[in-house]
């Protein structure tokens, strides 16, 4: 397919009819309704099936379902709307259940506002619901890299049977880059553990359930669960690192923040300063290795975020005390402004701040 | 190159548009753009704007905070966005609405007589177009070429009979700068 221009939300709805998927499930909710639109148009057309659910609730036991009965499912959401479908998440982790989640997040906490914001970053990383699981979640900063990694999303929740979480931004989910959505021709694997009627014979049964009440039983499940994450996250953690192995300041950042610490980079570049960038692409597992790689004589590391300080914690868990960490946030959904992150790490490095 | 445009205005002025021509235009000469709108609650009733990058590299921030140019459509607008223009960066004013004087002198600035101009070619929603042509001719950005083979690829079908009149705005607009 030729490169055009695309709002993000498209590019992620057209990035997911392209890789398969046969159902989507979803309520409207600002800012990704684009996503839910161009689904509700395109979905019907494709011959696939676009519902909108009466709640948020409602649509994530939908995807459950559907995913149950083997079917390439898709749910999108925003920040509240998201907190509403974690009971259905956390039974879908449970049940061994494959489906891709989006969460085009807004500012908060309750109903907040629209504009874009990171605080949904604990919730999409530390598993948000009940129960010890985490979950896959990708973080784009481009349009393409949102068609990019729905087609891998579907994938990784097939492989693994598990929910798998996409977190844009509302900038990101809003704005409009050139994309190519992929050409996807790879078949999904096949599902013979799905409840759909056609995988057993007469008398056996395939099973869909999220509750296990002997003891041993549901700690076999955990370790299933624990085993096909420590799996994933030695073969899929991606990031993006510029500069780290000779910077005497490394900034941390996802999402739209990650742009501006591009131009950040520009600027001290210009003034003969070494900036690095580490840009996390899984938020969750989050990418410790690329901490490794840094400059063993860099002054500190900052996480930028458009929040109060969620991803630090993860900076902090890498650095491991090699290094201060320091953060630079707003948050109300008021942006990033790259002046300044450059002002606040000139005052890092001059030992000011 | 890079450069880094605000067009800001009231909802219905077309400032998205403005914005969109000018992404869609460097994307078919083969740059790098993004454009990002404002979406926030400021979009009912008071000013609407966007952001548009062009450049021949990757773009970071797709948010414009500090502009080469901005296009300002109404009074407001002006006024909330006077300050983001980059000193020796050009401000293109909406001069048919607008009879306040920007205080900088600092930045280039242009008076555009854009509502007069369109209404004296017989398009008086054209306003956005004449704008967009004496942005284009001013900055070179994109060339006028481009804005115009966007213009038949918007207006066909039944809607072709508008293709004249916007181009007639856009060339319009080159000439007043």
């Amino acid at each position: 397919m030729a490169k055009k221009l695309m709002k993000g939300n498209e590019a992620l709805a057209a990035a997911a009819i392209a890789a398969g998927a046969t159902h989507f499930f979803g309520y409207p909710i600002t800012p990704q309704s684009e996503l839910i639109e161009y689904m509700a148009r395109e979905m019907p057309k494709a011959g696939r099936c676009f519902l909108q659910a009466e709640s948020e609730v409602a649509a994530s036991y939908m995807v459950y379902g559907a995913g149950g009965a083997g079917a390439r499912v898709i749910t999108s959401t925003s920040s509240p709307g998201l907190a509403l479908k974690q009971e259905g998440l956390t039974y879908m982790v449970a049940a061994q259940i494959p489906a891709v989640v989006i969460d085009v997040s807004r500012g908060g906490p309750g109903l907040g506002n629209i504009l874009p914001q990171q605080s949904d970053y604990f919730m999409c990383t530390r598993g948000g619901g009940n129960g010890d699981y985490f979950h896959p979640c990708f973080a784009p900063a481009s349009v393409q890299e949102c068609a990019d990694l729905v087609v891998e999303a579907f994938d990784v929740a097939d492989k693994y049977r598990m929910p798998v979480l996409i977190l844009a931004d509302g900038l990101i989910g809003q704005m409009m880059e050139p994309v190519e959505i992929p050409e996807v021709t790879k078949k999904p694997i096949d599902k013979p553990w799905a409840a759909d009627g056609g995988h057993v014979k007469r008398g056996e049964h395939n099973r869909i359930n999220a509750m296990v009440l002997p003891a041993d039983g549901l700690e076999e499940l955990n370790h299933v669960i624990q085993a096909k994450l420590a799996d994933y996250a030695a073969n899929y953690v991606r990031y993006e690192a510029i500069g780290i192995e000779d910077a005497d300041i490394v900034l941390v950042a996802y999402g739209t923040p990650s742009r501006a610490c591009k131009n950040v980079l520009k600027k001290a570049q210009a003034d003969g300063l070494k900036f690095g960038l580490i840009r996390p692409i899984s938020l969750y597992p989050f990418p410790k290795e690329a901490f490794d790689k840094i400059n063993p004589n860099c002054k500190a590391v900052i996480s930028v975020e458009q929040s109060c300080g969620q991803m630090i914690e993860d900076v902090r868990l890498s650095v491991l005390g090699k290094f201060p960490v320091k953060f630079f946030g707003r948050t109300g959904g008021n942006p990033i402004i790259p002046e300044a992150v450059y002002n606040y790490a000139k005052e890092v490095l001059g030992g000011k701040a | 190159m890079l450069e880094q445009v605000l067009v800001a205005g009231f909802g219905g002025q077309g400032v998205l548009r403005i914005g969109q021509m000018i992404a869609y235009a460097g994307f078919a000469e083969g740059k790098e753009v993004t454009w990002a709108p404002s979406y926030g609650p400021e979009m009912r009733g008071g000013t609407a704007n966007c952001s548009v990058v062009v450049s021949d590299e990757e773009i970071g921030a797709a948010q414009v905070l500090e502009a080469n140019s901005i296009i300002v459509m109404n009074l407001p607008s002006l006024h909330k966005f006077e300050s983001a223009v980059i000193p020796g960066g050009k401000l293109f004013v909406n001069s048919s609405i607008i009879k306040e004087k920007p205080a900088r002198d600092d930045i280039e600035i242009f008076y555009i007589d854009a509502q007069e101009k369109a209404e004296e070619l017989g398009n008086n929603r054209g306003a956005n177009m004449v704008i967009l042509g004496a942005y284009a001719k001013a900055t070179g950005t994109v060339t006028l070429e481009s804005l115009y083979d966007l213009v038949k690829q918007t207006f066909t079908g039944d809607k072709a009979k508008f293709v004249e009149s916007n181009i007639a705005c856009i060339k319009a607009g080159a000439e007043m700068v």
